[in-house]
């Protein structure tokens, strides 16, 4: 018969709406409190946001640029003396069946300047090579200026140069002449970027027959490059020190450009740890700080909380209001941070022409990060809160 | 349990003892029947305040029994004496104790946060209880932009828009001059002629003499609790302004 006696239920709205009531009422505080984890949220997505970026750039080139390039290099005989590749190494290779093209170069021991005047051991770190004419497909480069050496212009004096060979000897147009091995080459072609065989860009390129008979060269192929389909280039890689060289395999040694590639895309993935450790000091500050206000917030709203409990509020729904105002506090700080993470990235992204990338995961990380902190400060400040006997809030002066 | 209901609030024997061997109440009997409009009078200190937080269930006596609308305030759990109390009081103070900030009707509205009832029947109804305070036309303004009596006016409102039977008011007019005062008791006045139930804690003689009955507390103890006066509150206040 006795009536039954159950509080009232406060909606998720009231609960937001009192917690938010908190807020409104000191404004600066909130945004002093809040701007502690805004930066470290801030931070730490700034810092994966920029190297998830780095990376996606890095795949993107990898994906364009193929991982079916092998190089294969002279070693070193067993007497620890630089070994040669047979000049039979370029057939050989391309007699392998899944090898699509392949193609040759050889280290010619001379310099190439702009003119006769300049000492010859000013390289500028420039190497003349003999390139066969299956290069320019087989790295997949372009001729940027004038055209590539055909079997023609392979036995006179004209020279392709590589992008950064032009540049660093301050040429932007074909028809000039530079001194190599002590005679005039025409600049026939200059190439654009190779991002797989920098050494290529870093290069002057002249035929076979030419380097042979202009220059002294001994024939000998110093790095033959293959292309075969994606799924033999392990297959190719296998049989390439036995094909290039039948008696001494062990003497060729054999790598793949993109592997430093996908080294570097790997190690953009894994963050800048001192960075991220600065982010998450920066929130565990932020999180005191929050504490900080609400502990405030509690010693100045006793009488709020007093006159709360005499309108019927439940200790539990006391503690409620200030753990929805702690989360809110910190919610809020974290959604600043989460944009100003995001902004910062796309700002850095863009500028270095990368594609802008913010994972779904660090913004999950990032409210659940806010969240943790937001409970965790309010915690005590909400036990104090309603612990409170509301004759002692209202009797506060 | 079987002892039949003959009041609203019924304290037996209530003593109040706070830390520091304060006696604040020394085995006080009271009872408050229904409709009654009561004034608690006494010196500072003897335990007015007290009293009435045992009485609006703010706190529970050291020893002795407090009854609320038949429930044993003993055998309750907090949970339970906060249902009681936003079931069955509403609180005035001294202070107004108004969100800064935050209108008329907003704060007035919150007197029913704890309830259960939803946002738009609480504003439609401290719409309804701020014109019962004579403020119908002030809903929008926030408490800076109100009088002290027009304040203490709004948490009449709020203290009574759940439609308490019992009104508790601790020197509601302590903080307002005698014409703000005297609305503020004309409000009152006019929600024990509809039925509510009043406590109120005064120091002025005027005020308690406008009461049915007074009790006067002396050292934690009711020294003098006799009816007086036949006149209503309302002829009283029109007498006294007059
Ligand atoms: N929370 C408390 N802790 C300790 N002592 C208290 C507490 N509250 C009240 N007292 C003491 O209890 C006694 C009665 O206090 P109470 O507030 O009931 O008096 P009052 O009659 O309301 O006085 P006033 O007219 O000044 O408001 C006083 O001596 C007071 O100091
Ligand atoms: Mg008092």
């Amino acid at each position: 018969m006795r009536e039954r006696l159950a509080p009232g239920r406060l909606s998720p709205g009231d609960v937001l709406r009192v917690g938010a009531a908190g807020l409104r009422a000191r404004p600066a505080r909130v945004i002093l409190s809040a701007l502690g984890i805004a930066i470290g949220i801030a931070t730490m997505i700034a810092v994966i946001g920029i190297s998830s970026s780095s990376r996606e750039q890095l795949l993107r080139q990898l994906d364009k640029l193929g991982t079916n390039l092998l190089t294969v290099t002279p070693g070193r005989t067993m007497f620890g003396d630089d070994a040669k590749l047979p000049t039979t190494a370029l057939a050989m290779v391309q007699r392998i069946r899944p090898v699509r093209t392949a193609a040759a170069t050889g280290s010619v021991e001379t310099s190439v300047r702009r003119t006769n005047h300049i000492p010859e051991t000013n390289t500028g770190g420039i190497s003349v090579q003999a390139a066969s004419s299956g290069l320019l497909a087989t790295l997949e480069g372009a001729v940027v200026k004038g055209t590539w050496l055909n079997d023609a212009t392979a036995r006179q004096p004209a020279v392709v140069l590589g992008a950064a060979a032009a540049e660093r000897l301050g040429l932007a147009r074909t028809g000039v002449q530079v001194w190599m091995g002590g005679r005039w080459f025409t600049v026939i072609g200059i190439l654009g970027p190779m991002p797989l065989a920098p050494e290529i860009e870093r290069s002057a390129l002249i035929g076979f027959p030419a380097a042979e008979e202009l220059l002294g060269f001994d024939g000998y192929p110093t790095t033959i490059y293959e292309r075969s389909s994606d799924e033999s280039v392990e297959s190719v890689r296998e049989v390439l020190p036995r094909t290039v060289n039948p008696s001494n395999p062990e003497e060729v040694s054999v790598s793949r450009p993109s592997d430093a590639l996908a080294a570097k895309a790997a190690a953009a993935g894994a963050f800048t740890n001192l960075l991220l450790g600065l982010g998450a000091v920066a929130l565990l500050v932020g999180g005191v700080g929050v504490a900080n206000t609400m502990v405030i917030s509690v010693l100045e709203r006793r009488k709020e909380i007093g006159l709360r409990r005499s309108l019927g509020a439940t200790r539990g729904q006391v503690r409620l209001q200030f753990l929805s105002e702690s989360l809110l506090l910190s919610g809020l700080g974290g959604v600043v941070g989460a944009v100003l993470g995001a902004l910062a990235t796309a700002g850095y992204a863009v500028s270095r022409d990368w594609p802008p990338v913010v994972p779904p995961w660090a913004i999950g990380g990032a409210v659940a990060a806010t969240l943790v902190i937001g409970t965790v400060a309010g915690i005590y400040p909400a036990m104090r809160a309603a612990r409170l006997s509301p004759t002692v809030a209202l009797a506060t002066t | 349990m079987t002892r039949p209901m003959t009041g609203l609030v019924e304290l037996a024997a209530v003593t109040k003892t706070y830390p520091g061997d304060v006696h604040a109440l020394r085995g006080v009997d009271l009872t408050v029947a229904r409709g009654e409009l009561l004034a608690i009078v006494g010196p500072s200190g003897s335990g007015k305040s007290t009293m009435l937080h045992m009485i609006g269930t703010l706190d529970r006596p050291t020893t002795g029994a407090v009854r609320v609308a038949g429930h044993d305030i003993a055998a309750l759990s907090d949970r339970e004496l906060s249902a009681l109390r936003s079931r069955y009081m509403g609180f005035v103070f001294q202070q107004f104790h108004l969100a800064p900030g935050v209108s008329a009707l907003d704060n007035v509205a919150d007197g029913l946060l704890y309830t259960g009832t939803n946002r738009r029947v609480r504003r439609r109804r401290a719409a309804a209880a701020l014109d019962r305070v004579g403020l119908g036309h002030r809903l929008r303004h926030k408490p800076s932009q109100l009088s002290g009596g027009e304040q203490q006016r709004v948490a009449v409102a709020r203290a009574v828009v759940g439609d308490p039977p019992l009104l508790l008011a601790d020197e509601p007019t302590g903080n307002l001059d005698s014409m703000a005062g005297a609305d503020v008791l004309a409000v009152l006045a006019g929600l024990h002629e509809s039925g509510t139930t009043i406590a109120v804690i005064t120091h002025d003689a005027e005020i308690a003499g406008w009461c049915h009955r007074q009790v006067r507390l002396r050292d934690g103890l009711i020294v003098d609790g006799h009816d007086h006066d036949d006149r209503g509150p309302v002829e009283l206040l029109k007498g006294g302004r007059s």
